[in-house]
């Protein structure tokens, strides 16, 4: 039974160790560094780490101020109180091409018990339509804390989605290495691709163990940049099994299951089926109960494939 | 702070010495060419933002002319003075001073608004010398806020200055902003262009934001107000911003569209629209400039 850890904590973990390469990027958190692991960093560099209050349009237009200076910041809040400062996200981090990254933890039904006020279903789908944005969303702790390293490096604005909840470790700490804009074939098969990010993707693993049992041989892709999206291996694995099934803990509108029906639809169509939140809004319980509740575990995802490939 | 009056000069402006009474003088001239430039560009292109532009020429000539440190030969010296012009609609006015200080060698009349054109409509880092992507009312001084944190974080010596239209401050973000920079007490300078019109009418039948000092003053910011048009007053209140630091607000009484009295005149001030022949030949008799000696077309 693997480790499980949130990918807020392996975000927070990776600030810390990116700080001992690098001495000159922010961290800056609205009032909730308790939970987006801001808070780990502040206690070790408090010099480097700004609090704007609950203040999340001044979060993002501050941060764009500091980076212009060349310092990378990572901006952290709640996802769905980034969409808060949105049209500052749009118009000082995106727009001018910032060296910021949008952190947004707590993002998806899986959030829990807050309730559908606090649980992000549309950030994705806003997010992939700003130019200039990567949208990536990791599987796991490991990648979580990995990427801090590409984010403070790369010149260019990003939107990470980070959730609450422990999620089982899927990658090897060691020898890992995450490419942005490359998705992540995590089992080869020929029968039905199963393609999803962040906690769903332990979740489309479950599903490919269940339908292997019944003799269907689904490929798994972690696809953890939703933009700018690996087409090419959409469309590969699209033509290898000629099935297409997307799993995410987001709206089936516009998220990544629209990402991937966009390339298909144009260069290979394909057979497809969104798994995700049907156009509504979430609902207050503990995030795994609510997994249940939506359909997001391995039996019902397995479910769905067999149905697409009936 | 307590900063001295800056030594260099920049391009085009024949006034590097004199006592401040013969360089008032002086800058009074070039306001009336600045308002030239202003109205020609926007007749231009046939679009713009005319009455904010208007209001705000003396305060930006005595920004150019006697407090920023800035260099149009190194538009991204790190060490430079920041001029976040975040009532960045009314760029006209910006556009005009960052030619005729040689930041951009274009001419505004072609390129203004123009599809391909060096000056978009609303100002942008795109241009050299600006340094802020306007457009969206009250981000600015978070920005501004930013780069006052990033001279702290670097150690580094540049003022930074954010320009508000005075219906911005009905934006959210500016009160955050304002709260930030007072809790955190941030050398920044802020000036509110107070020519109480907006987009539709005036400020005080849309949201008045007046008691506007007190309000700043309550974020823990200092303040002082002047006659936007009076070069005087505004050297005098500048010799104290320099003395003093932390955050501080000028508020600028200005009238939207000065001096021309169709402008004036109008509930929302001319906050845009296209020149007509008949309005650009009043407003050039208006500012003392034969009608006739302008060679500005539409197209």
């Amino acid at each position: 039974m693997s480790e499980k850890i949130s990918t807020r904590n392996g975000f927070g973990n990776g600030l810390l160790r990116e700080a001992e390469e690098r001495e000159d990027f922010i961290v800056m958190d609205a009032d909730l560094a308790k939970s987006t692991r801001g808070g780990w960093f502040r206690d070790e560099l408090p010099e480097r780490w700004i609090n704007v209050g609950i203040s999340e349009q001044d979060l993002f237009a501050t941060a764009a101020g500091i980076a212009e200076t060349g310092r990378p910041v990572f901006a952290n809040t709640f996802a769905i109180f980034s969409e808060r400062g949105f049209e500052q996200v749009r118009q000082q981090i995106a727009r001018p091409k910032r060296n910021v990254t949008v952190v947004g933890s707590h993002a998806g039904v899986i959030t829990g018990e807050d309730g559908p006020s606090a649980q992000t279903i549309e950030d994705i789908s806003a997010y992939r339509g700003l130019p200039n944005m990567r949208v990536i969303s990791p599987a796991d702790a490991v990648e979580a804390n990995a990427l801090v390293t590409a984010l403070a490096e790369d010149d260019d604005p990003a939107y990470l989605r980070l959730i609450r909840e422990s999620v089982p470790v899927i990658h090897d700490e060691d020898d890992y290495e995450p490419e942005i804009g490359k998705g992540e074939v995590l089992r080869d098969g020929s029968d039905v691709t199963l393609i999803a990010h962040g906690a769903m993707v332990h979740v489309v693993q479950e599903a490919a163990e269940v339908l292997a049992e019944a003799g269907v041989d689904a490929r798994v892709i972690n696809m953890s940049t939703i933009k700018p999206i690996d087409e090419e291996l959409i469309v590969e694995s699209a033509e290898q099994t000629g099935a297409v099934l997307t799993a995410e803990d987001h709206n089936v509108i516009g998220g990544l299951g629209s990402a991937v029906a966009e390339v298909l639809a144009e260069n290979q169509p394909t057979p497809m089926k969104r798994v995700g939140i049907e156009d509504e809004f979430g609902t207050s319980g503990n995030g795994l109960d609510l997994y249940d509740y939506y359909g997001f575990t391995g039996e019902d995802i397995a479910e769905a494939a067999k149905d697409l490939l009936a | 702070m307590g900063k001295s009056r800056r030594v260099k000069t920049l391009p085009g402006n024949s006034t590097s010495d004199g006592d401040l009474d013969d360089r008032i003088d002086q800058y009074r001239q070039t306001a009336q060419e600045v308002r030239r430039d202003i109205i020609e560009m926007v007749y231009a292109a046939q679009s713009g933002h005319p009455g904010g532009s208007l209001s705000a020429v003396e305060y930006l000539l005595w920004l150019y002319n006697e407090e920023l440190n800035v260099d149009p030969a190194n538009p991204s010296d790190p060490d430079r003075d920041r001029l976040i012009y975040s009532k960045g609609h009314a760029c006209p006015v910006l556009y005009a001073l960052l030619a005729r200080y040689d930041f951009v060698d274009c001419d505004p009349n072609e390129e203004f608004r123009r599809l391909g054109g060096e000056l978009p409509g609303h100002s942008s880092p795109k241009v050299p010398g600006v340094e802020f992507p306007s457009g969206s009312l009250g981000q600015g001084l978070s920005y501004a806020n930013g780069q006052a944190m990033g001279a702290d974080f670097d150690d580094r010596d540049y003022d930074v200055y954010a320009i508000l239209g005075d219906g911005e401050t009905q934006e959210g973000n500016i009160w955050e902003a304002a709260m930030s920079a007072g809790e955190k007490e941030l050398d920044v300078v802020a000036i509110v262009d107070r020519n109480k019109k907006q987009n539709d009418l005036p400020v005080a039948e849309t949201m008045e934001i007046d008691p506007l000092a007190e309000k700043f003053e309550a974020f823990r910011w200092d303040v002082w107000e002047v006659d936007g048009h009076d070069f005087g007053e505004i050297a005098e209140a500048f010799e104290e911003i320099n003395d003093a630091d932390g955050p501080r607000l000028l508020i600028a009484n200005t009238v939207k569209g000065y001096p021309i009295d169709f402008m004036e005149a109008q509930p929302n001030g001319y906050h845009a629209g296209a020149i007509t022949d008949d309005e650009l030949d009043e407003a050039m008799e208006e500012l003392g400039f034969d009608p006739d000696t302008v060679e500005v077309s539409t197209k």
